[in-house]
């Protein structure tokens, strides 16, 4: 049979299988749909809940001014599927191209689309964890538990991690007039994605909103009372704060446990595919009908060194999503490339923070436009003579420009001046990114080589 | 109605939070908030404010409704 026939029978009579019912899979979905596939389409989801759309979690759930039962996300079509939610994938058989469910259900496939994502990073020790009053924030289960907590009015709420999420819990709960701790092991907010430069910037925000920032510290137990609820934290320092609500807000964990054993190339950094979403096994090896996208997905990245790229970002669920659905319905001259520039957003302290490219790459940093001290700037990041990454506050409508630089290759520092350069801007920074081998919040961005720290497999050279 | 915003895209021009101000505000002076699943009463409202904002980032559900029951549960 051809190869032509092969597909137009897929896409006519075919089995789909979306593992991970959330904004990567209800896309890929969408756009399997739209590209003509009437086969069977099975979406697997571990939460009850249809999909969702996370951000607002942090910001306007926590504000109070949307609830998190109501942030479903919207359809562009009817994808007529058959969902399976509440229920995780727990093993994958390539062989037999079976998902297996963990109520011992068994969906078989023809084309797998792997979209698990992340997970909340817990905190280390379980038994301190599971206290009333500790939480994470991921889910909308997450979501809407914390806004009890904080409407209830809290003495103090203890933010552990000042990453992106930590950074808008504790400006949500300065918004609502809470008293609030962030504890951070890094050197200010922030450092881990636009390092130290700008991390000044946003802790010099932190405290000005009126929180108690901490850094270079780390919580070393939480301490609950007789009742089991989270009563104080101890601290490196040697200090107990003492805490009503404690989140704890430590980056996230790759949803790939369930496909040990598989034969996928999948691990704690994510799930290893080429630039068309295609996966790949242990060895290395491109597998023809299993696709990844979204957060759980490493893929080469032509832009930035083909490193393999993870991130964290809704746009790259949308993008990596869509590009994974043309790609299992096409021939591979048809197949196209997941090239997408990284972008993120955050808003904290009623700044607007984006961001294009990778600035963790970067080593220098160069202020083009505005000013730190006015919290309104464009921060241009350089990387072995060429523009990597941008970072605005309150500048977004510059990044569309950054990211045509990011996209040519352009020169760092750039040369061009520009119509706001002040006295700061003229000279580039060490952007000061802490040493990555410590371990901190972490980006959202993973600059994934091969960790010595998975020895999954032993290599063994051929001897004469 | 469910909506959502692309937040990438979002350049912060305002015109959905002066179009359709139950459903979308400014939080500072250029980030944005939304309802995500406003009543329908404001449908009128939010139309217009999808065809008036610049970057095209907003993305308004195209089929009503939810899941049907039986998918809520699980069911096959």
């Amino acid at each position: 049979m051809s190869g032509d026939a092969a597909l137009e029978r897929l896409k006519r009579e075919g089995r789909i299988v979306v593992v991970g019912a959330s904004l990567a899979g209800l896309r890929a979905a969408e756009t399997l749909r739209e590209k003509g596939f009437s086969g069977s389409l099975t979406m697997i989801g571990d939460e009850p809940h249809e999909p969702y759309d996370r951000p607002p979690l942090s910001k306007q759930v926590l504000l109070g001014k949307a609830t998190a039962d109501r942030t479903a996300l919207p359809r562009r079509l009817d994808i007529d599927a058959k969902w399976r939610l509440g229920v995780p994938a727990a093993g994958l058989d390539m062989k037999a191209r079976r998902v297996r469910l963990a109520d011992g259900d068994e969906v078989e496939y023809d084309r797998l689309l792997i979209a698990t994502g992340v997970r909340a990073r817990p905190w280390p020790k379980p038994e301190e964890g599971s206290l009333d009053g500790v939480f994470v924030l991921r889910t909308r289960d997450d979501g809407a538990a914390l806004e009890r907590a904080l409407a209830a009015g809290p003495g103090r709420v203890l933010v552990i991690g000042a990453g992106f999420t930590g950074s808008e819990i504790a400006s949500a709960c300065r918004e609502r007039g809470l008293a609030v701790t962030v504890a951070e092991r890094g050197d200010a907010p922030l450092v881990g994605a636009l390092g130290g430069v700008v991390g000044a910037v946003a802790a010099e925000m932190h405290r000005e909103n009126g929180v108690d920032l901490r850094t270079g510290i780390m919580v070393t137990a939480l301490e609950g009372d007789s009742s089991g609820r989270v009563r104080a934290a101890h601290l490196s320092d040697g200090t107990t704060l003492e805490a009503e609500v404690v989140v704890v807000s430590l980056g996230a964990q790759r949803n790939t446990e369930w496909l040990t054993g598989s034969g996928l190339g999948a691990g704690p950094r994510g799930i290893a595919c080429d630039a068309g979403c295609r996966a790949f096994d242990i060895w290395g090896i491109v597998t023809d009908d299993i696709y990844v996208a979204g957060d759980v997905a490493r893929s080469p990245h032509a832009l930035f060194g083909y490193q393999f790229l993870s991130l964290e970002h809704w746009g790259n669920a949308v993008a990596q999503a869509e590009t994974a659905a043309h790609n299992m319905l096409s021939e591979s001259a048809e197949r196209r490339p997941h090239v997408w520039v990284p972008a993120f957003w955050s808003s904290q302290f009623g700044v607007n923070i984006k961001s294009v490219g990778v600035p963790s790459m970067g080593t220098e940093i160069v202020i083009t436009q505005g000013s730190r001290a006015e919290r309104r700037f464009v921060g241009v990041y350089g990387y072995q003579g060429r523009v990597i990454g941008a970072v605005t506050f309150d500048q977004c409508r510059w990044l569309d420009f950054y990211e045509q630089q990011i996209e040519q290759t352009a020169p760092f520092p750039p040369p061009y001046s520009t119509v706001d350069r002040r006295p700061e801007g003229n000279r580039p920074l060490d952007a000061d990114f802490p040493d990555p081998s410590i371990p901190t919040h972490g980006p959202t961005i993973t600059l994934s080589g091969y960790s010595p720290a998975d020895r999954r497999m032993k290599f063994t050279p051929a001897h004469n | 109605m469910r909506l959502v915003v692309d937040l990438n895209r979002c350049q912060g021009y305002a015109q959905c939070a002066f179009l359709a101000p139950d459903v979308f505000a400014m939080h500072g002076d250029e980030s944005l908030l939304y309802d995500p699943q406003p009543d329908e009463e404001h449908r009128e409202n939010v139309v217009r404010a999808v065809h008036a904002c610049p970057v095209r980032a907003i993305l308004l559900d195209a089929m009503n409704g939810s899941l049907s029951t039986a998918e809520a549960r699980g069911e096959r």
